[in-house]
């Protein structure tokens, strides 16, 4: 078998015996378990009253925002993993061009926080 | 053990039981050790406070996490009428599968992991972003308000803490200078202790030459896992249980499964990183007689310990303060350091 498939297979194979214990576990309870279903029990729950609306309603931007501003930094981190691991074989060039692009981040970083996108209250 | 060379059917067979024999030993090894992790967690939070914990299911109450197995199989599994039933169902599916998904490239002993990636810790660092897909399923599926809005804080929570993980990550890779997990653990053989002279001991480790990057990932990993003092997803007195709400019987058992298994998975990253995985702490004979994986479980457990006592002992953050914690501090932080580590690297003339 190639080297390839021989380190990845045994994920798959990994995952597909983890996914058979969780299908087991979900299963159960509709099997040996009472299901007994009424409108009450199975309305969404509510401290008591009914829904007023949709629960899907709108919600803060700012949650958006966060989602944003991860991507942005998630991406960065990709771009150091490989960084940090060649770190001794991109020399000087690849730490000083890593150090500008660390720059460039960090004035982007301290606009978006002057305009107040981390602020929560 | 494992055959390498194939010929015919019959050694990929063989190789097909081996490798499903070894996933299912890593996967129950690993449930039931979380049993036991639980109950710890009860009786230390138990102790802290003053009281006994459980203790009437078996001997000291042993047994407590298998009696809540049992019982959550005989509950009534309720589905909401408002539910979209396939993607409600499908989430604690999610949620517990890529939990436990993490454990196929975490090295339990020397070369005792399923599969030796050479990317393993990247593959780990996505698999733990993935967590997200659980949570956000089950709070979008369940219709229902508190659901809704613990899903959307559990995600932001989870995806700003996650950016400085990352960063605590790349500090350590700059000083292993490989993405192999037992790559990382033998590079911590060698450290500020041989250095200055000693012999190879626990002084090695990344925590001391890291230790505020140690911190830092183990604050964010409570973050990350939703653990108290960041529990804000699942707070009780405002959002009653978060996403968690609409669910029952196992499908709460399995978010509840993930979440611990979650946690275990962030004990044994930071074993792996900064307490030197399966090393014994000093390295004398009758240390380096007990095997790999009995440091590696003590290891784990002692970190476990922590968040035990972390989650007995801090109150609950508020939300502003939370987001504030995360990106107007770690995440500066954990940026300086990458920064200050690669500069002390490269002009030391250090890098590995």
């Amino acid at each position: 078998m190639p080297e390839l498939l021989m380190t990845y297979l045994p994920i798959a194979i990994f995952i597909g015996v983890a996914l058979v214990i969780g299908l087991a576990l979900m299963i159960a309870p509709f099997l040996v378990a009472v299901r007994n279903p009424d409108p009450e029990k199975v309305s969404a729950y509510e401290c008591g009253f009914n829904a007023f609306d949709d629960a899907r309603m709108k919600f803060d931007v700012r949650f958006y925002l966060v989602a944003i501003l991860f991507i942005i930094f998630d991406l960065e981190v990709a771009f150091l993993f490989p960084w940090a691991v060649a770190f001794k074989e991109v020399g000087a060039f690849g730490f000083w061009s890593m150090m500008i692009f660390l720059g460039v981040l960090t004035i982007g970083f301290i606009y978006e926080w002057r305009k107040g996108a981390l602020e929560w209250d | 053990m494992f055959p390498t060379t194939f010929e015919t059917w019959w050694d990929y067979a063989l190789w097909l039981a081996l490798t499903v024999g070894a996933s299912l030993l890593l996967l129950v090894s690993l449930l039931v050790i979380i049993a036991f992790l639980l109950l710890m967690d009860r009786k230390v939070w138990a102790a802290v406070q003053m009281r006994r914990g459980p203790n009437v299911v078996g001997p000291f109450g042993l047994l407590q996490s298998f009696a809540d197995l049992l019982k959550f199989v005989l509950k009534e599994p309720v589905i909401p009428a408002g539910a979209d039933k396939g993607v409600f169902l499908l989430a604690p599916l999610v949620t517990s599968v890529l939990a436990l998904a993490a454990w196929a490239v975490i090295p339990v002993g020397s070369g005792i992991v399923i599969s030796d990636l050479n990317v393993g810790i990247l593959y780990l660092f996505a698999i733990s972003s993935l967590g997200v897909y659980g949570i956000i399923m089950g709070g979008w599926a369940s219709n229902s308000k508190y659901p809704f809005l613990g899903s959307l804080r559990s995600a932001a929570q989870m995806v700003s803490y996650e950016v400085s993980i990352g960063f605590v990550i790349i500090t350590v890779l700059l000083l292993v200078g490989s993405l192999n997990m037992s790559a990382i653990v033998m590079s911590q053989k060698t450290g500020i202790g041989t250095a200055i002279g000693l012999p190879n001991s626990f002084l090695d480790w990344n925590w001391l030459v890291l230790f505020p990057m140690f911190v830092v990932f183990f604050i964010s990993a409570l973050a990350e896992t939703n653990r108290p003092p960041f529990d804000l997803p699942e707070a009780e007195s405002e959002l009653v249980a978060g996403f968690m709400v609409e669910y029952s019987s196992t499908p709460y058992l399995l978010f509840m499964l993930g979440e611990y298994v979650a946690i275990v998975t962030m004990c044994a990253l930071t074993t792996i990183m900064f307490l030197g995985g399966w090393l014994p702490p000093v390295d004398i004979w009758l240390l380096n007689w007990i095997p790999g994986p009995i440091w590696f479980l003590l290891k784990v457990t002692f970190v476990f310990f922590m968040f035990a006592m972390v989650k007995a002992m801090v109150p609950r953050y508020r939300y502003d303060q939370l987001m504030r914690l995360g990106w107007k501090v770690f995440l500066p932080l954990s940026l300086a350091m990458v920064v200050a580590v690669a500069a002390i690297l490269h002009f030391g003339g250090l890098a590995p």
